[in-house]
């Protein structure tokens, strides 16, 4: 891990509703997230943890403070810049969100296939690659509906890394999983993304992948309350 | 498929592989488009044949200019036309000849079932206004109560028609007389009757007592050769002093009364109407199978949005979906719509057919329609909000 900073937040504020009903979701929050860390955001339901993550990973737009995305400040960007943003970004949900109509291998070209002018066997080549990766290499013409709970996760985590992305945004990967294949899903994602040189920023309720984090964040009504660094490998 | 749908569109097919994923689903939704198809095609063969059966009858006839009463819209419309402007017409320097020309439906009752035949009476000396396949049976009706039948008409079992030649005439009672078919012609069923029949005005006048050598349906003219048609129909306005007559070329009143027959009478509006209900039927059917594949899909759509895929993407696979749709479900309309048409055909005698005009025109009208069924059913994307998947 360098110094170099993907993601830098300052004194970020962002609010829901309008009129009376507006509510305050997040207060002066700073950050700094740097090439290859892997950060875990926790804390209770309500206390933000989602608001940040959709913030940096240009799916809302920022209302008032600064969050500066790989040099790009994303105060004021336009939806297009956001859009472009998100290309270069790997996103890994819950319900690990695969298409039931593409195969394994196809879900993951999906991941590369958003930047113009690669060409299709190149992409097919880097997708069958990170199933190898990921451990299924066997199963590439499998639709999801043919793989457990842990394989679709796996394919998710193949899809947010194929495309080489600076920063991977996961949303609790590990929730809907038993223990064994949760603990594979992090450690690849820690491993892969280590390798690569790729920021992670997880969100959590799952104490059991607290272990594998470089540093644990902790928001609590809309405040960045604990920073904690960590002798995580 | 799948390979060639990914190098025309040079990305994952990903609208034939959500359609083809639900195979059930599928099979109903080209049902759906392939009826809405067969629907369009019954109704524009019928409309077809109503234009080509409207226009048939002037086919028979070779003239320039046509004299009739102001309210005969059709051939076999309206009031009669004095004789005595035929006489002042051909005053005329360019107008040559001229022949009234006598229209009514005789019933043929053949025993259980009566046909109808449209009858032209014309004056079997005047070869030169009947089209060339007439010419040579028009000698026959010299003598009374003799007539050249449709071979087509319907009602008429082919065998007995194609026995009719004039060594073996075929003989037959209509209207208290007599009647003897020397020859044939090819004419075939139409809306307003089985089919047709040709006389001399002088049997003409036999069948219809009421009516007037005097007065004919229609005053057809043939004009010198090179005349100026439309110059010849100016003069002929001031030269006959009843301005309430209709004079015009014979083109343009085959085409006002195909014009006529689509726009003012019912079976042409009903027919009108019937394409159009195919195709709201095919654009209402492609919408919802477009509009419940996209509700279905939303999750995956705003997956693909988070990921960055832009709105022209999203557009691509519902016009790809769209295509697929109106591609695969226009073969079988296809195919079962010029069955039906061949099969109403045989039995109605009417001119329908499939033509490559029509199929290629229902072909791009449903690529058309399903693209614009597309482009509306997108609009639901917009609740594919990326920032809800967390």
């Amino acid at each position: 891990m360098d110094s170099d900073p993907i993601v830098e937040v300052r004194g970020l504020n962002h609010w829901f509703g309008t009129g009376e009903a507006r509510k305050l979701a997040l207060s002066n929050i700073n950050m700094t997230l740097t090439r290859g860390g892997f950060t875990v955001l926790m804390g209770p339901s309500g206390s933000g943890k989602t608001t940040v993550l959709t913030l940096v990973g240009c799916l809302r737009a920022v209302q008032e403070g600064s969050v500066r995305l790989m040099g790009h400040e994303l105060n004021g960007a336009s939806a297009k810049e956001l859009t472009a943003l998100r290309q270069r970004l790997g996103f890994i949900f819950q319900a690990h969100n695969l298409h039931e109509s593409l195969t394994a291998l196809q879900n993951v070209i999906m991941g590369v296939q958003v930047r113009p002018g690669l060409p299709d066997d190149l992409a097919r080549h880097a997708a069958a690659r990170a199933l190898g990766l990921v451990g299924l290499s066997d199963r590439l013409d499998y639709l999801p509906a043919k793989l457990s709970g842990g394989q679709k996760q796996r394919v998710a985590v193949a899809r947010a890394l194929v495309g080489n992305p600076a920063l991977v945004l996961a949303d609790e990967p590990t929730a809907a999983l038993d223990k064994d294949s949760a603990s594979d899903v992090v450690d690849l994602l820690k491993r892969l993304g280590a390798r690569r040189g790729t920021t992670t920023l997880l969100v959590t309720h799952d104490n059991r992948i607290l272990d594998r984090a470089d540093r644990i964040l902790t928001l609590e009504d809309g405040r960045l309350v604990s920073v904690k660094e960590t002798a995580a490998e | 498929m799948s390979r060639l749908l990914q190098r025309i569109f040079g990305r994952l097919p990903i609208g034939w592989l959500q359609l083809t994923h639900k195979r059930g689903r599928f099979a109903a939704a080209l049902a759906g488009v392939a009826f809405a198809n067969v629907l369009v095609f019954v109704q524009l063969g019928i409309m077809n044949s109503m234009a080509e059966a409207t226009l048939r009858p002037y086919g028979f006839f070779d003239a320039d200019v046509m004299i009739s009463a102001a309210d005969a819209n059709a051939l076999a419309e309206g009031g009669n036309v004095a004789r005595q402007w035929m006489l002042q017409a051909l005053a005329d320097p360019d107008v040559n000849d001229g022949m009234g020309l006598f229209v009514g439906n005789v019933p043929w009752d053949r025993g259980g079932t009566d046909i109808t035949l449209t009858t032209f009476g014309v004056d079997p000396g005047r070869p030169d206004f009947v089209t060339h396949g007439l010419t040579d049976g028009l000698m026959y009706l010299q003598v009374q109560d003799t007539v050249i039948l449709d071979r087509l008409a319907r009602g008429l079992p082919h065998e007995e028609a194609a026995a009719i030649r004039p060594q073996t005439p075929l003989a037959f009672e209509t209207e208290n007389r007599t009647l003897t078919a020397m020859t044939t012609f090819a004419g075939g069923g139409a809306f307003g009757g089985d089919g047709y029949m040709l006389v001399s005005d002088q049997t003409f006048l036999s069948l219809f007592p009421s009516r007037s050598s005097a007065a004919p349906d229609h005053i057809l003219l043939r004009l010198r050769s090179g005349a100026d048609v439309a110059a010849t129909i100016e003069r002929l306005q001031g030269l006959i002093s009843d301005h309430s007559l209709r004079i015009r070329s014979f083109v343009d009143a085959a085409v006002e009364d195909l014009r006529y027959q689509q726009t003012q009478r019912p079976t042409g509006v009903i027919f009108g109407f019937g394409v159009l209900i195919g195709v709201l039927v095919g654009l209402v059917i492609v919408y919802q199978v477009l509009s419940a594949d996209v509700a279905d899909h939303l999750r995956e759509y705003a997956t693909f949005k988070a990921m960055g895929y832009r709105p022209r993407f999203f557009l691509g696979i519902v016009i790809e979906e769209a295509l697929v749709l109106g591609l695969l479900g226009f073969l079988p309309g296809l195919i079962v719509g010029t069955a039906i048409l061949t099969v109403m055909g045989k039995v109605t005698t009417l001119p329908l057919a499939m033509t490559p005009g029509m199929a290629v025109t229902v072909l791009l009208g449903t690529l058309v329609f399903s693209v614009i069924s597309g482009g509306i059913a997108t609009r639901r994307l917009a609740a594919a909000d990326p920032a809800d998947l967390f």
